[in-house]
């Protein structure tokens, strides 16, 4: 009896639940849906009233218009260059920089991990305009260079990475490993690497995302036409007063596919990651 | 000291390129906030006058004022939505990773591409959601060109970019909870909402303080999305749009660094923010804290 009404009493509780979720799913989707829609079709149809609600045809004209408009595949490869050279770098620097701090105890390493902590904390929009003086200082204004040494100073990983180690690194392991000779860049390249995968990929994700959807400082430090990222470049689409909708959606969608199809593949781990990191950063 | 110098090693890369790419220009930009200078002729030290200016522009206040509507337009929906969809996904079963995946996607996509898409289809003439307002009857509302309605457009764009994320966070608070609190509270014989209250809510208060202070940091950013929405460039005399309505600080900012060249007065204008970011984080903390108390 009671069991049966517990069983009652909680089914329709689960389903409320399941409801509302599906409604946040279909409107968290229902942006890239349209957007499929609309560059499928021709603007006029997309404009009618009522619109057209349907999957067209006009794709691959729009695709068209966007190549003619934009150096579209010009700035993929800019930005895929830009992305993969931020996160490979990134990678690098944070995870020596996180064994170092994780494993070590040396002079100042308590007042330069608190520093680097306070760093996360400054905003960097307080950075741009001098960024900008002193890259055109270097002469690197309008060049891609431009782009990854901000970037780089990516005081989050060190921090992430470095509470990875301290966990995930057994120090008997490294003891070990001392035991038989092999120095600290040894240790790191044969041990804390190959241990600390997981935490690496999360974080390539987090760089390379945040690298490809940059648009502040690449709009601020391009200024050569020719040398626009993918973001800024689909920005100048929608520049003036008679958009092409359908074509606009057209770039809009060539931009997101790549990164969508990156992040579906990687979602579970990136988001264990990223639950993990959250509980330990709060 | 010098028996550590390969940790030194290890270290100095970050800290050589967030000196040099990073602290330096944070630091150079207080410098640059005292003089007047447009990034060619010699600098001139003037003072507090940059200060003094900014004190007496309208414009600045007007970019603050629509900054901070915009922010709590976003962030309180953004936070209450995230913690009932994290409560919801916590207490069902079946189907939790494609919830989490799907919810989280639109954080992921790129600022353009949602101010892009939000452009379209909050078009005033001919957008969808007009379009569908049409069909029953009602006539088309101006999204894009009345002052209120531009704000809550940019304010539903953000809370549709970033409820997922604040979601994934509160659901980690949520899992580290043990759940023998729980069976405790039944067996005492609370029901869901007390529950709610009396358990999770103090549990989690130090998660949603995280989330209080990074929505705040992050919300008073807003840039890209009035930027790219409204075009704004340096032909554009309606920067953010009809009456400047969609104009935040960090747009007016821009404007006045690189489209004026006003080297000076951009950066006063950018630790004046900073300024006030930090006023209002610590006053978001205070009150977090004190709800701890009573």
């Amino acid at each position: 009896m009671t069991a049966a009404v517990t069983r009652r009493s909680r089914r329709p509780k689960g389903l409320t639940a399941h409801i509302v979720l599906v409604l946040a799913v279909l409107v968290s989707v229902f942006p890239f849906v349209w957007t499929i829609v609309m560059a499928t079709n021709t603007t006029q149809d997309i404009y009618k009233s009522p619109p057209k609600l349907t999957f067209g045809s006009q794709l691959l004209e729009n695709v068209r218009h966007v190549l003619d408009t934009i150096d579209f595949f010009g700035s993929m490869l800019n930005t895929l260059v830009v992305a993969t050279v931020t996160t490979v770098l990134v990678l690098f620097v944070d995870s020596l920089a996180a064994f170092a701090f994780a494993k070590f105890d040396f002079p100042g390493r308590k007042v330069l991990f608190a520093m680097l902590v306070g760093f996360m904390m400054l905003p960097l929009q307080l950075a741009v305009l001098p960024q900008f003086i002193l890259m055109s200082d270097l002469g690197w204004v309008g060049t891609l260079k431009a782009l990854i040494p901000p970037a780089l100073a990516n005081a989050f990983g060190i921090f992430w990475l470095r509470q990875y180690i301290e966990n995930g690194v057994p120090d008997e392991l490294l003891d070990a490993a001392r035991i038989d000779g092999a120095g600290f860049f040894r240790q790191y390249w044969n041990i804390v690497l190959p241990m600390i995968k997981p935490a690496l990929s999360f974080l390539a994700i987090y760089a390379f995302v945040g690298a490809w959807n940059d648009y502040i400082w690449p709009l601020v430090v391009l200024t050569d036409p020719g040398h626009l990222t993918l973001q800024v470049a689909l920005a100048q689409l929608h520049v003036g007063h008679t958009t092409d909708y359908s074509m606009v959606m057209a770039g809009v969608l060539m931009a997101s596919v790549p990164l969508v199809v990156v992040f579906t593949i990687f979602a579970r781990g990136f988001i264990a990651g990223a639950t993990e990191g959250a509980v330990q950063g709060s | 000291m010098l028996s550590h110098w390969r940790q030194y090693l290890a270290i100095s890369p970050f800290f050589v390129v967030f000196g040099v790419f990073s602290f330096f220009p944070v630091f150079y930009s207080l410098y640059l906030a005292f003089q007047r200078w447009d990034g060619m002729g010699t600098m001139e030290f003037v003072g507090l006058q940059q200060f003094r200016f900014l004190w007496t522009d309208p414009v600045f206040w007007m970019s603050i004022r629509n900054t901070l509507v915009i922010w709590v337009l976003s962030t309180v929906p953004t936070l209450f939505g995230a913690l009932v969809l994290a409560t919801l996904l916590h207490s069902v079963r079946r189907f939790k990773g494609f919830y989490r995946i799907a919810l989280y996607l639109p954080n992921v996509t790129s600022i353009v591409a949602v101010s892009i898409f939000f452009g379209a289809v909050f078009s005033n003439n001919f957008g969808l959601v007009n379009a569908i307002l049409g069909t029953v009857g009602i006539s088309p509302v101006p999204w894009l060109s009345n002052p209120w309605l531009i704000k809550l457009v940019i304010a539903l764009l953000m809370t549709w970019m970033w409820t997922g994320y604040n979601m994934i966070i509160y659901l980690a608070g949520l899992q580290a909870i043990p759940t023998q609190i729980y069976e405790a509270a039944k067996l005492d014989g609370a029901g869901p909402v007390r529950t709610f209250f009396q358990i999770t809510m103090p549990i989690m208060r130090p998660i949603i303080l995280f989330t209080v202070i990074i929505s705040t940091i992050n919300g008073l950013q807003s840039f890209s999305e009035p930027q790219v929405l409204f075009g704004s460039n340096a032909a554009n005399p309606n920067l953010g749009g009809p009456g400047q309505a969609g104009l935040t600080t960090l747009l007016y900012f821009y404007q006045s660094a690189f489209v004026n060249n006003d080297y000076g007065y951009g950066a006063a204008m950018v630790w004046a923010f900073f300024v006030l970011i930090m006023v209002l984080v610590v006053v978001n903390w205070r009150l977090v804290q004190r709800g701890r108390k009573s």
